[in-house]
């Protein structure tokens, strides 16, 4: 039997270029989560806000992300602004605005799903005790909700970095295309790299991914 | 007389808190035995270590001679001649009433699907539910509710019925009609083990009394009246003068 | 936007269409029955198996199904295991749901309390029955919004099929973007086209957890 690539990877620098490319895509992602929890937050709490229109508008967002596959939302973003715009946005800012737009909708459904959890005589308490409304979700109902949201917004790191993944498509040279390369360039030494690499990116996948869907489980049971 | 569930020696343990301990017992055919207590005392658990829904610790449980043994396949035929009533009905949500009355005779018994309907519709008569047949759980009350839970558990033609502390989710104007049901079949010679809260029922009703308290058989006795009006356990009588606030 | 170029591009995106929802569907059919096999092992508690099962749901939940395609793609006929494009999309979807479907049936069977099964059993059913005509039934109810939600994110998983040579809608729309250059008409039906796969399923989901809302209602 050939070999399956693992020498591959230990070849040189090409390991490294691995890792690198992999931290590309986790770059992306953690940019994309953070900005989409603290603008999720925003969202979430205008969602709960029972303004007709803004809550019509919001409920469109939604459905639209529901609906539209990120990669979908990635093609029209990063083809569609060059054509309208004549904007030639780089693949990495495209990306990261997919994926805020997508993670801000995630993030605002899980805030509004925490803050509706919360017993509407909460709120009345805190009304009948003379706050306004802002006064009442800062002090009252956010840091309840925060508790839940906590595993929550983990998780969602999780699905972001997995959705990462498809940045290769609009040509990001991340994890994915790295392993293409270094089995381009082993095909004739050994044919059968592509097992190894793409097992070692699978790997290196779960090995990110599953300690924080762990972390986000243990959390959620702690504090359920 | 025929003997039909015998209990010896039983034993039950939640870890290593004991639950039943040394628990003997015999219940004739037609016999209504009532078993009370404070709350705690085991006698839940004792009705359900009858159907092999606990496992214990040790004895043996018999109803007509054959062991209930919670693991082996006989538990399926022996779950048959115990029929069984909760407190919180359990009747299934997803069925209408006619429905969970005819699912285990069909499903378990494989009988005539006609016949069980239609012995299901005379039940339902006696107990005035018939006009409820095509509801479900959700759109009866709570009496209603368990008044076709008793009937589901009469289907199957059980040769003892176990009730579980039935009227203790009722509204008080519900519990009546469910007395009056179990009543009826105390009447017409069924054989029963009632766990229950209510004492003028239980003195109503009762062939026999078993006192449990922690665990035991504090007192056991046929003489039911002499039982209420003066028990001959220390323990039974402070358990029953908390129901009187002379 | 040109109307004739839209309406010409149509036929197109029609094919495109009807390829992704067959290998879709069949993968969200294998991973339904994955979810189902998957749950009733967790349920019985089955030595052995239910820790593979676990090591399962874990390894294919926590990677992207991106390289869990390609992999199956690229890497597996290296070792002498040749799939076709089509039957690598079915096995990824099937696969990865299957994962998430084991997850939502799994939490479906827990939500019914456990006096229902007693109950059932003290009727003298045995335990098949009781999973099959009380347990299972009444679990649907609770498992529709997850089940939905699962069947839309696998379908809008498909659009990774493009990068294993499906001629999928993404495909298609690369494609002809790539041909033709006519990107705001092909970005536009690419939309509209997802719009008219998952819509429908939003709406049926939504329809179906109404209907089957009873065992969620008191008694």
């Amino acid at each position: 039997m050939q070999s399956l690539g693992i020498d591959v990877l230990l070849k040189g620098s090409n390991f490294s270029r691995l890792l690198q490319g992999l931290y590309v895509a986790l770059e992306i992602s953690f940019v994309s989560v953070t900005i989409s929890i603290l603008l999720g937050l925003i969202v979430g709490v205008l969602m709960t806000l029972k303004n007709p229109i803004l809550c019509f508008i919001l409920k469109i967002y939604l459905e639209v992300v529901r609906i539209i596959p990120q990669m979908v939302l990635l093609f029209v973003v990063y083809f569609g602004t060059t054509r309208v715009f004549g904007m030639d946005l780089l693949a990495e800012t495209s990306a990261i605005i997919v994926f805020v737009f997508w993670g801000v909708a995630e993030m605002g459904d899980l805030v509004r799903g925490a803050i509706k959890s919360i017993p509407t005589i909460q709120f009345e308490s805190a009304y009948a005790l003379g706050m306004n409304k802002f006064q009442v979700y800062v002090y009252i109902i956010l840091p309840q909700t925060l508790r839940r949201l906590i595993p929550l917004s983990i998780n969602l790191i999780t699905r972001m970095i997995k959705t990462t993944s498809l940045v290769v498509m609009v040509g990001i040279v991340e994890v994915l295309k790295v392993a293409q390369q270094i089995i381009e360039a082993n095909r004739t030494t050994s044919p059968n790299a592509a097992f190894g690499v793409f097992g070692v990116v699978f790997i290196m996948y779960f090995l990110i991914c599953w300690p924080i869907s762990r972390l986000s489980i243990y959390l959620e049971k702690r504090w359920a | 007389m025929k003997e039909l569930l015998k209990v010896k020696h039983l034993h039950k343990k939640f870890g290593e808190n004991v639950v039943l301990n040394d628990i003997d017992l015999v219940v004739n055919k037609g016999e209504v035995v009532v078993v009370i207590g404070p709350s705690g005392c085991g006698k839940s658990t004792f009705l359900r270590c009858l159907n092999g829904l606990e496992k214990v610790q040790g004895g043996v449980v018999t109803v007509d001679g054959l062991p209930v043994e919670p693991d082996k396949k006989s538990i399926i035929k022996l779950r048959q001649k115990i029929g069984m009533v909760f407190q919180s009905y359990e009747l299934f949500p997803h069925l209408s009433v006619i429905d969970n009355l005819i699912l285990a005779p069909t499903k378990v018994q494989k009988r005539n699907k006609e016949e069980v309907i239609r012995e299901a519709i005379e039940l339902l008569e006696k107990v005035n539910l018939v006009e409820k047949k095509d509801f479900f759980a959700r759109q009866l009350s709570g009496g209603q509710k368990q008044r076709v839970a008793i009937v589901r558990a009469l289907l199957m033609h059980p040769d003892i019925l176990l009730f579980d502390e039935v009227t203790a989710a009722l509204d008080p104007e519900m519990v009546h009609e469910v007395l009056q049901t179990m009543l009826n079949l105390a009447k017409s010679g069924s054989t029963m083990i009632i766990v229950t809260h209510e004492m003028n029922f239980a003195r109503a009703i009762a062939d026999r009394i078993l006192f449990f308290d922690k665990g035991e058989i504090v007192e056991q006795t046929d003489d039911v009246k002499a039982f209420f009006e003066k028990p001959k356990t220390k323990r039974a009588q402070r358990f029953l003068s908390t129901f009187s606030y002379s | 936007m040109d109307k004739d170029i839209l309406v010409s591009y149509i036929p197109l995106y029609k094919n495109a269409l009807l390829l992704t929802l067959k290998i879709g569907w069949q993968g969200i059919g294998l991973s339904m029955i994955i979810g189902l096999a998957g749950a009733a092992v967790l349920h019985f508690k089955v030595k052995v198996i239910k820790n593979i099962v676990g090591i399962y749901v874990e390894l294919f939940r926590n990677t992207p199904l991106l390289v869990q395609l390609f992999f199956i793609y690229f890497a597996l006929p290296k070792i002498g295991v040749n799939i076709s494009a089509e039957i690598c999309g079915m096995l990824g979807i099937g696969l990865l749901g299957g994962a998430y479907m084991i997850e939502t049936f799994r939490s479906g069977l827990e939500t019914i309390p456990v006096m229902q099964s007693e109950s059932a059993l003290s009727l003298g059913l045995d335990k098949r029955q009781t999973f099959l005509y009380v347990i299972l039934p009444q679990a649907f109810s609770a498992v529709v919004p997850g089940l939905t939600a699962n069947i839309i994110f696998l379908l809008k998983e498909t659009s990774v099929f493009s990068t294993i040579s499906l001629m999928d809608l993404m495909f298609t729309a690369k494609d002809l973007i790539g041909m033709y250059a006519k990107t705001i008409e092909c970005l536009f039906l690419l939309v509209v086209f997802y719009f008219i796969m998952i819509l429908p399923v939003s709406i049926i989901g939504m329809i179906v957890e109404r209907k089957t809302r009873y065992a969620e209602f008191g008694d």
